[in-house]
């Protein structure tokens, strides 16, 4: 519903910016609740809980039993009115439970047969793909999940991509994946001492970002993501606390250091706890192999389609699972005057945005040709006059001498040509970034012939290349 | 091709003719001087072409291709002019860098082959064995892709492109800007570059960049610095 019509009839409504970390803080107590009747929880989402059926069910006699008890005592512990569905499988669980249902075993097809297409795209999973996909599908005349499903799978792959393929088996009944998932090897664990223990949650967030960059680096080392991941924490007094996280797409770093922070806000903020965090271990509980699925991981990282694209993004992948995220990078032209401020290298995958913005007017940026060999950080270089003493640039930007000789790398070369200075007076606004300095050209002979021409700029007094036109 | 076999294709969704031949292509096209000195007329899919003594020289050999639609990897090269190389007509969004391929000959063998899967073009910097070089070579010619090691030797290479950098134009003594210079290319080879050839090969090109020349202010003769205000040097 769109918000005006909601507002028009409900005139109190407040209405609140999607958070989700709110909202994974608001479901703690609820996801614990469940987890005193139910254990080995997994959490989907905020707000999605998934419990294995088999123990509850029996242990209440019937899961109509089970399915009272469940919501009598989510009401009674977090105050707030549950609704429990059973199927087979996530999928159907999850429209079951908007329903209040229980499907039988083997029935989920039969029951997701006659539901509308639309269902294929819950609105709070937020994925865009699957909003196209349902949206071409009605349009196809496919207005039923049982109708999508009718169709074979081969045709679905050739018509749609491959991205609809687990669309396609959720409709009919199935899980997102075939099950060929394998359980990881325990050593892919990763664990942090927290010292000093956490009990604030920005210090949470920051502990939760490098541990899921360690995490994801060692998965990828194997060619793996992690489709279930389970968050334990220690706290100083002993206290165990331990939650799974269940997903539909393989976690990028990303995914895994917000559903850390989200669980650790819940816990910090929630949960009574005696003392602060002092250990924190996160397992992939499960895994599937990342190639496969590995171009759908990132949409949009690269502007380019088709073949030679998806094949140059698997390789950069394979990459970057070899030696790092941070080894495979690509180059972002943004605004800036020198060479190397207006190139902005992004990791394979990041999002391609400029450092800044390239229309804003750049006075005093260097004409072309650049330098092809850039130095990010610039070496130290000696440009002296004829009585060799060192050039000097005055506040005018003005030479007050003219340079003879450069030395640079251990080779000294006769000044023949040389333009500028080009002033940078850069972010005087503010004392850590400012910079103040300029920049000149040079064109070198040295004693054989060879003739070099170089990108100079100086700050603080000194010297340096920061390229060179080779 | 008959003509209900174009036809099945189209509704299979193979895109147009055009799209069928480039990927096909055997030959991954340079600009002009560059393709005179090669003896397929460009990059051929599969060879081995090893570039010494500009970095410029490497860039303008990616630039054609990339333009096209083709990947291009520039491995162990830290100090890669990306801005250079959009200059020169790289197509940057379709250009990878790796700088640091790992630590090992086995880690970089293991780089250099996983870009070669995937890459039409991928410049090498880093210097490795006689032995994993010629196991690139063969994994360039089994991936159809075109192998460019750069200022580092390369036994086994197809073709050796050697640059010999002329005098910059452009520049003077305290006015100007750097503009062009003539870079002196020689292609020695195995089999069909058995023949040497030269060119002279204008870096940057006429057509290369959008220049942007500013205007210019021929700055006075210096003076003795007594004579200056006392505004702060930098």
């Amino acid at each position: 519903m769109r918000l005006r019509p909601a507002q028009g009839q409900c005139p109190e409504l407040a209405v609140f910016e999607y958070d989700e970390v709110r909202d994974a803080r608001l479901f703690e107590p609820v996801a614990a609740a469940v987890e005193e009747l139910a254990p080995g929880i997994e959490v989907v989402r905020p707000g999605l809980v998934v419990v294995a059926a088999q123990g509850p069910v029996r242990y209440y006699k019937s899961a109509e039993q089970a399915a009272e008890r469940l919501v009598d005592h989510v009401a009674v512990r977090a105050g707030v009115e549950a609704q429990v569905g059973f199927a087979d499988g996530l999928f159907a669980a999850t429209l079951a439970a908007h329903r209040g249902l229980i499907v039988p075993p083997g029935g989920a097809a039969e029951f997701l047969a006659p539901l509308g297409i639309h269902e294929l795209d819950q609105p709070a999973e937020h994925r865009e793909d699957r909003t196209e996909l349902v949206d071409l599908l009605r349009r196809l005349g496919l207005r039923t999940l049982g109708a999508f499903a009718s169709i074979p799978e081969r045709d679905v792959a050739t018509r749609f991509g491959r991205a609809a393929v687990p669309a396609h088996r959720l409709a009919a009944g199935l899980e997102e994946r075939p099950r060929s998932r394998r359980r990881p090897p325990p050593e892919l664990s990763v664990t942090r001492h927290l010292d000093p223990p956490i009990d604030r949650v920005d210090a949470a967030a920051f502990a939760a970002k490098s541990l899921a960059e360690r995490l994801h680096t060692g998965l990828a080392d194997r060619g793996l993501a992690c489709t279930r991941l389970g968050i334990r924490a220690t706290t100083e007094n002993g206290e165990e606390l331990h939650r799974v996280w269940r997903c539909a797409d393989p976690l990028t770093p990303q995914g895994i250091a917000d559903r850390v922070r989200w669980q650790l806000d819940g816990w910090l903020t929630r949960v009574r706890l005696t003392s602060g965090i002092h250990q924190l271990r996160l397992d992939p509980e499960e895994v599937v192999d990342a190639t496969a699925l590995q171009l759908g991981l990132w949409p949009g990282a690269g502007q380019d389609q088709g073949e030679a694209a998806e094949r140059a993004a698997r390789a950069m992948v394979h990459v970057q699972g070899l030696l790092g995220p941070d080894a495979v990078l690509t180059p972002v032209l943004g605004g800036g005057r020198g060479p190397v401020e207006r190139v902005r290298l992004v990791p394979w995958g990041d999002e391609r945005t400029p450092a800044a913005d390239p229309d804003q007017p750049w006075p005093g940026q260097l004409p072309a040709p650049s330098p092809a060999t850039v130095f990010a950080e610039p070496e130290p270089v000696a440009l002296l006059d004829e009585s060799g003493a060192d050039v000097v640039v005055t506040g005018y930007a003005e030479l007050v001498v003219q340079p003879h000789r450069i030395v640079h790398a251990g080779r000294a070369r006769q000044v023949v040509a040389w333009s500028g200075p080009w002033p940078v007076d850069e972010r005087w606004w503010d004392e850590e970034t400012a910079m103040r300095g300029a920049r000149l050209q040079v064109l070198g002979t040295a004693p054989d012939g060879e003739e070099l021409a170089f990108l100079l700029i100086r700050a603080g007094g000194k010297w340096a290349v920061e390229g060179v036109y080779d | 091709m008959s003509r209900s076999a174009t036809a099945t294709l189209t509704a299979l969704g193979v895109g147009a003719a055009g799209e069928l031949t480039t990927a096909l292509a055997r030959t991954l096209p340079v600009r002009g001087e560059l393709a005179e000195l090669l003896p397929w007329g460009g990059l051929r899919r599969g060879s081995t072409v090893s570039v010494r003594g500009s970095t410029s020289l490497l860039l303008a050999l990616l630039a054609a291709a990339t333009a096209e639609g083709c990947w291009a990897a520039v491995v162990g090269l830290p100090r890669c002019g990306a801005l250079a190389a959009a200059e020169l007509g790289v197509a940057v969004h379709r250009l990878a860098l790796v700088p640091r391929p790992g630590r090992g000959q086995s880690e970089v063998e293991k780089t250099v082959a996983a870009l070669l899967d995937g890459f039409d073009l991928v410049a090498v910097a880093t210097s490795v064995t006689r032995a994993t070089s010629r196991k690139l070579i063969a994994r360039a010619r089994h991936r159809k892709a075109v192998l460019l090691p750069f200022a580092v030797p390369w036994p086994g290479a197809d073709v050796e492109l050697t640059a010999t950098p002329g005098p910059w134009t452009g520049l003077n003594a305290g006015h100007g800007v750097l503009s062009t210079r003539t870079v002196t290319v020689r292609a020695t080879g195995r089999g069909a570059a058995a023949r040497p050839r030269q060119a002279r090969v204008p870096l940057p090109g006429a057509g290369d960049a959008p220049t942007r020349r500013p205007t210019l202010i021929p700055l006075p003769a210096p003076a003795p610095a007594s004579a200056r205000s006392p505004a702060e040097a930098v």
